[in-house]
């Protein structure tokens, strides 16, 4: 069961998501040695030379061969390792994707993919870099657990069950710093959604780096006396599907809020769910079927519509549409 | 170095195995018959002389690993393992029948014995190193066998894999590319699809330890497999000089054997060839 200790206030974390999640690694692999790390020639980008310094053999840096990559993995995975592979997420999910499909998920295989840089954290690196699909393309994957961490107190909490869990995982996660939303002693449970504020009114079902944005929304939304619910679909497959119709019956509006493609991303994947189960007004804040560009995050978020103000609107029409 | 006797019982039991996929192909109306009759020789020498198996137990740990990354071949693996006792033999006709537990394309989740699930072309090249990668991490002796196609070759997630397997030194993995010369759509040693050139020469330019033998002559084959395994310090490949749709006169080199049907008519003429084949072994 989760259990939320929401942040007092939610400031960018001094400390990096790469920092977090390669001191993670190094914590599990002293537990456990089936744990591997690979890479695709972005180990020091991804702040795993600390991994690879303490396990030289360990380590298999495949250099700029993404397809190959998982494939190794995969085979490593067979032989009985649990390899964590990372490289930015628009190389691993698009161009590797036949093979997570084949030699990962088809062939029943345990390798947690992860892709860096989500969406418009990709910033100066620009559309060429920057996924607003890589979440779809790996949701359309039979048996793919996706998930996307939100800040550093939760990536620290999933990473032992993500390790624990036998079978095929993508994980998108920010390398650099991230706003908190959680404190410390706070805990998480794959295909669980944690509820961040009760409301009656809406539900905005956000995630990644739309959560600190909604909270904002939240509150701005209290003042004009509109009690919205939060859910932090940090599980994007499976689905909460309990918590998400719970919104649908209890609030009767939904707004969904994410760092990626409307098509094919979270907001798709709640109204399937709605569409089959409770129809319900939905709104999606999210990248409006785009290409990425170059920029800083702050420019990209404006440019692309994920701000506090986004959803403060789209909450606006859902409630307009839902009392009609 | 085989024995005269080992020697007949390998090609003896590499033709059981060209009768069983002809016969196995001629139930369903089109099998990947030609390169699956092309690397029975090799399966052969494998299962019977060079790898350590017991199929009584096939995920015995001290197992050696075969990886079929021509997966469409996977009537070829399905002859060699009934034929050694790892499933029934009558258990091949139901090669591709629905709810079968023997696809088209070699499937660990569904066949006893099959060490890796392969199809899309190129990846089991890298499941092939990844598992010699594992097999090195936990310092176990153990080896992968691979068997790559030669139009396979054409991928670049091949030579993704050979040059990261030597940069660390997986002397483990020995390859095998089935030099068939033939592909869908051509001959794969001239300019029809894409010329592969001197396959030795590439895998060398990659670091690799390169022979070159006549993939039907199961004394060469088990000679250069020994030499593969004495070799430290980098990955192996053997290329065999095989003909595709080996055994079978009427579609021996022959790009349409690729995939084809076996009528009741011809899979008399094929069984009578082969016969005659064991008989004079």
């Amino acid at each position: 069961m989760s259990k939320i200790i929401l942040s007092k206030e939610h400031g960018k974390d001094v400390t990096d998501m790469r920092t977090a999640y390669s001191e993670s690694m190094i914590t599990m692999a002293e537990k456990d040695e089936r744990i591997v790390a690979l890479d695709a020639d972005l180990m020091g980008a991804m702040g795993m030379k600390p991994f690879k310094k303490q396990f030289p053999e360990r380590t298999v840096d495949c250099g700029v061969q993404e397809a190959n990559m998982i494939g190794v993995a995969c085979g490593l995975s067979v032989w009985g390792k649990v390899p964590f592979a990372h490289t930015f997420g628009p190389f691993c999910t698009r161009r590797a994707c036949d093979q997570i499909f084949m030699s990962g998920a088809y062939n029943k295989a345990n390798v947690k993919v992860v892709g860096s840089d989500p969406g418009i954290t990709a910033a100066y690196n620009g559309g060429t870099h920057m996924p607003f699909e890589d979440m779809g393309i790996m949701r359309g994957i039979p048996t793919m657990t996706v998930v996307e961490p939100t800040d550093i107190v939760m990536l620290k909490n999933l990473l032992p069950q993500i390790a624990d869990a036998y079978g095929m995982l993508y994980m998108r996660l920010v390398r650099k710093g991230v706003r908190k939303v959680y404190d410390e002693g706070s805990e998480f449970e794959i295909g669980k959604a944690a509820l961040l504020e009760d409301g009656r009114d809406v539900t905005i079902i956000a995630s990644g780096y739309c959560v600190a944005e909604a909270l904002e929304a939240v509150e701005a939304l209290k003042e004009e006396g509109i009690n919205a619910r939060l859910l932090d679909m940090f599980t994007w497959k499976p689905l909460d599907e309990e918590a998400v119709l719970a919104a649908a019956e209890e609030t009767g509006a939904i707004v969904t809020a994410e760092n990626h493609n409307v098509i094919n991303g979270l907001g798709s994947a709640v109204s399937e769910l709605l569409a089959k189960k409770n129809p319900t007004v939905v709104e999606m804040v999210g990248v409006q079927d785009e290409f990425g560009e170059v920029g800083p995050v702050d420019y990209l978020k404006e440019r692309f519509g994920l701000t506090s103000q986004n959803i403060i609107d789209a909450v606006h029409r859902a409630i307009a549409r839902k009392s009609k | 170095m085989l024995d005269e006797t080992q020697k007949k019982e390998i090609k003896r039991f590499s033709k059981k195995a060209q009768m069983e996929i002809v016969k196995m192909i001629s139930h369903i109306p089109a099998g990947h018959i030609g390169g699956s009759l092309s690397i029975t020789d090799l399966l052969s020498v494998l299962y019977n002389k060079q790898m350590k198996i017991n199929p009584k137990n096939p995920k015995w740990e001290e197992r050696d690993w075969l990886v079929l990354s021509k997966g469409h071949c996977g009537p070829a693996l399905y002859a060699t393992l009934a034929l050694k006792g790892y499933f029934p033999v009558e258990q091949l006709e139901t090669l591709n029948a629905p709810g079968t537990d023997l696809p088209s394309h070699a499937d660990r989740n569904h066949t006893v014995g099959i060490d890796m699930t392969t199809g899309s072309l190129g990846q089991g090249a890298s499941t092939a190193a990844g598992v010699a990668a594992g097999m090195k991490m936990d310092k176990k002796n153990n080896k992968v066998y691979l068997i790559l196609g030669d139009g396979e070759l054409n991928e670049g997630q091949v030579w993704e894999m050979a040059m990261m397997a030597n940069t660390k030194k997986l002397d483990n993995l020995i390859a095998f590319v089935d030099f068939n010369k033939h592909q869908i759509d051509g001959r794969t040693d001239n300019d029809d699809v894409c010329n592969l050139g001197d396959i030795c020469a590439k895998f060398t330019a990659f670091g690799w330890y390169a022979q070159r033998v006549d993939g039907h002559d199961v004394e060469a084959i088990d000679q250069a497999i020994e030499e593969a395994k004495a070799h430290t310090g980098s990955p192996s490949v053997v290329v065999l000089d095989t003909v595709k749709g080996h055994g079978w006169s009427k579609i021996e080199n022959t790009a349409g054997s690729h995939s084809r049907g076996v009528s009741p008519e011809e899979l008399e003429e094929a069984l009578g060839e082969m016969q005659a084949a064991m008989d004079e072994i």
